[in-house]
């Protein structure tokens, strides 16, 4: 054993190769994507790792991985999950042989997701047991024991934490190399009453499954992920109590020390709900405050124990009003409600009250200074300028085209739907000229099956495709048009454009967005042909480059028209004195702004900084 | 020993790398460390954080209002917003540079950096105000604010580490040609 600073998905990682994982895959989303990355960093030979092309295709490849009696390990956020539902609700009817731990991180605000979706809910629909840590020197334990709990039960598991966990650093202890578990997979044993799913196996399943569950209550009663904090006072102050999950926790524990040390239920496993726990801790209490984000599941599993069991506990917490029903918890607001509940003054450290400040900077987030996804939404922008038009948007960095000045993402749903969208817009308002935008890494994740449809069914828009050669919003993972892999092999790229033609979009044009004159001739030219067109914007990533050149403002030449800033919304650009600024801190030389300039005020220079 | 600190910022300045130095000066010395920071969209040019917790007995990452020891405030706007978290009596050091926002520069905000300092001179009792300029021209380079308010926690004491105890964390965290330039960044606001 020895002591490293670790992310909570960091040490969820080395949990995994600690507990012999052989299989590792996923796919990039907030806040879930630093488990897979330090696999890749850290694993011993033996284990394989990949993005996959999207969460439903890993689900499939830890499920077959698990079929072998490996242990597999995928990983996704919570939106990811919906797509790999349909894998995941048949694989725990058919059951695994090898360890299944599918690690779902949720979102609580929130923060970076299109939803405040619980995995919790998830687990009880699906019924795949649930495990929910509460710091990330409890996930590194809890994902080696959801990797026991799945094989000795034959399910898959979820690990499931929020941002918090996952993206919160502590010192913790965890396992040396020559600690790792090591174990040869059995391999795939050939048993089709097993491994095919038919209405009859389903049927039989579901029932051991429900019989499991049952007893996994139990089990789980008695297992230390669920725990009672035991409290210290006597007479009515001793008759409440907390409840808590997650985060969530570690706020209700502060909170106690600062308040009244009253007795506090942790909820390790969400589901199967450990019922005997729950009553044993019920049974001395007349109050209790339910402590989590997201849905008030402890909760309901609260309230319906006390009807069960006929006990005269009341129960409150999102449903009574006495917490928010969305956005994260914190310190302070768990701070404040625990002490609204046991009708105790917080101690000491009391926040000083301070008169209004002047108006605070507001600070949208934008797309970086010299970002190419800025130069291929203005070029369309240019070229539709005056035409009946809309923008279907998706999942990515270029989302924030939708800020001002540049105003050109008319709707954003989930990960491939402009596509979809564009269609139905089409087919309803024909004089409309249609676009979905859709980045390189979603464009192989969840476009392909809307392009198919588009072609087939006689749709007619044009499909913009902003190839950075990255995934860029997540922290730069490859996909299948980077021509690398997270093995670090160097292999052939899957042509965006032969893809297209393949399907039968017979005008496709590729153009660097940074040449703006010819980028605005593309569009005009590709957005007039009939049917499904496309057009792919191709530039780097500027995080990912290091640019030999930044702009300069010739201050003689400049007559402080201001068209640079209102046109593009460059966080590089500036007015000082009534000219235009660059900050050399921020400006990768695209040369965008330059481009525009109507007075040849901006030009490149080379970079020392 | 028991601390902690708020670094506060924006997307791009430096304050993860700082929160990072910090941990592994601390990790050094034995002291337990829990942090958490902005991570994602907001990472894009938004307002960021880190809140840095040393010593036993911590359950969270995450600090209360009012209850920072010392905050490290990059951006003059950004010291105010975080301000609520400081305790009675707390440290604030903060770079006198300014980040301009889109929104500004747009019109769509009216951002004054001076009003912002004028406030925190008012309200802030033990406030230490780093001329970011002078500082960054000393070190040579633009892009070391964080070590700039690092050295200068560290020589005021409020850090409980010193200057020597964050290079050796340079030496383990920072790739080597960039050595050289941190060090001078540390020592910019005087040594200690």
């Amino acid at each position: 054993m020895h002591s490293e600073f670790l992310m909570g998905n960091e040490a969820i990682a080395l949990g995994a190769l600690a507990a012999g994982v052989r299989v590792v895959c996923g796919y990039p989303g907030t806040p879930s994507t630093e488990v897979l990355e330090t696999v890749a960093k850290r694993r011993p030979d033996q284990v394989y790792v990949e993005w996959s092309v999207n969460e439903k295709t890993a689900m499939e490849i830890a499920g077959g991985a698990a079929y072998t009696g490996a242990r597999a390990l995928v990983t996704m956020k919570q939106m990811g999950l919906n797509v790999a539902s349909d894998p995941l609700m048949c694989l725990e009817y058919i059951g695994v042989k090898g360890g299944l731990v599918v690690l779902v991180a949720d979102d609580p605000g929130p923060i970076s997701s299109q939803t405040e979706q619980d995995t919790r809910h998830f687990a009880a629909f699906s019924k795949v047991p649930c495990f929910d840590p509460s710091t990330a020197q409890e996930a590194y334990e809890m994902v080696q024991q959801a990797f026991d709990f799945s094989e000795k039960y034959g399910t898959p598991v979820f690990l499931r934490p929020t941002t918090r966990v996952s993206h919160g650093y502590a010192s913790i202890r965890v396992k040396d190399p020559e600690e790792y578990l090591v174990r040869e997979p059995e391999g795939f044993v050939k048993d089709s009453g097993r491994w095919v799913i038919f209405p009859r196996l389903s049927n039989r399943n579901h029932r051991l499954i429900e019989e499991r569950n049952a007893h996994l209550q139990d089990v789980l009663s008695d297992d230390p992920a669920n725990r009672i904090e035991p409290g210290e006072g006597s007479g009515a102050d001793s008759r409440r109590g907390l409840a808590a999950g997650g985060i969530s926790w570690t706020y209700a524990m502060e909170a106690r020390e600062r308040t009244r040390k009253v007795p506090l239920l942790k909820i390790g496993t969400p589901y199967p709900f450990p019922e005997k726990k729950a009553v044993e801790f019920l049974s001395g209490l007349d109050e209790v405050l339910c402590v989590e984000e997201l849905s008030p599941v402890i909760e309901r599993e609260l309230i319906y124990v006390c009807g069960k069991y006929g006990l005269k506990t009341r129960i409150y917490g999102k449903q009574t009003g006495h917490m928010p029903l969305s956005g994260e918890n914190t310190r302070d607001s768990v701070l404040a409600a625990a002490a609204v509940f046991l009708g105790a003054e917080p101690a000491a450290a009391a926040a000083p009250e301070l008169p209004p400040p002047p108006e605070l900077p507001v600070r949208p987030p934008v797309l970086c200074a010299g970002c190419p996804h800025r130069a291929s939404f203005y070029a369309v922008k240019q070229a539709m300028k005056g035409q009946k038009t809309i923008f279907c948007g998706d999942i990515g960095c270029y989302t924030l085209g939708n800020a001002m000045p540049l105003d050109m993402v008319d709707t954003c749903l989930c990960m491939g739907a402009g596509l979809g969208i564009a269609q139905a817009i089409d087919h309803l308002e024909p004089d409309r000229s249609c676009f979905a935008f859709v980045g390189d890494s979603t464009f192989f994740a969840s476009a392909l099956p809307g392009v198919v449809n588009a072609v087939y069914n006689q749709a007619s828009f044009t499909l913009v495709v902003l190839d950075n050669s990255t995934t860029a919003m997540t922290g730069h993972q490859p996909h299948p048009g980077t021509g690398r892999t997270m093995m670090g092999q160097v292999v052939e790229k899957v042509s965006i454009e032969k893809v297209l033609r393949g399907i039968g979009v017979e005008t496709v044009e590729t153009v660097d967005p940074l040449n703006l004159k010819a980028a605005v001739e593309t569009v005009r030219r590709v957005a007039a042909q009939p049917g499904v067109k496309a057009v792919v914007f191709r530039s780097p990533c500027v995080a990912l480059m290091k640019s030999a050149r930044r702009m300069t403002v010739d201050t003689g030449r400049c007559i402080g028209c201001a068209k640079c800033i209102r046109e593009i919304g460059c966080p590089g650009l500036s007015m000082s004195g009534g000219k235009a600024k660059v900050d050399p801190a921020q400006c990768n030389g695209c040369g965008l702004c330059a481009q525009l300039c109507p007075a040849g005020a901006l030009e490149g220079v080379e970079n020392h900084a | 020993m028991r601390k902690n600190i708020v670094l506060c910022g924006v997307g791009g300045q430096g304050t993860v790398l700082a929160s990072r130095l910090i941990s592994a000066a601390a990790m050094a010395k034995q002291i337990p460390v829990m942090s958490a920071e902005t991570i994602g969209m907001a990472q894009r040019g938004g307002s960021v954080f880190s809140h840095l917790r040393m010593g036993e007995g911590i359950w969270s990452p995450m600090i209360a209002r009012g209850e920072a020891d010392l905050i490290l405030a990059f951006e003059p706007g950004e010291a105010v917003r975080m301000l609520p978290f400081l305790k009675p009596g707390g440290q604030m050091i903060v770079s006198t540079r300014p980040v301009m926002p889109v929104t500004a520069a747009l019109g769509g905000s009216a951002y004054q950096p001076e009003k912002m300092l004028e406030y925190l001179k008012q309200h802030v009792r033990n406030l230490r105000i780093v001329d970011a300029d002078r500082a960054l021209e000393k070190a040579g380079s633009p892009r070391v604010l964080n070590l700039v308010l690092l050295g200068a926690a560290a020589a005021g004491g409020e850090l409980g580490l010193t200057q020597e105890d964050l290079r050796q964390a340079i030496r383990t965290q920072i790739p080597e040609r960039f050595h050289e330039m941190n060090y001078r960044a540390l020592t910019a606001c005087g040594d200690a």
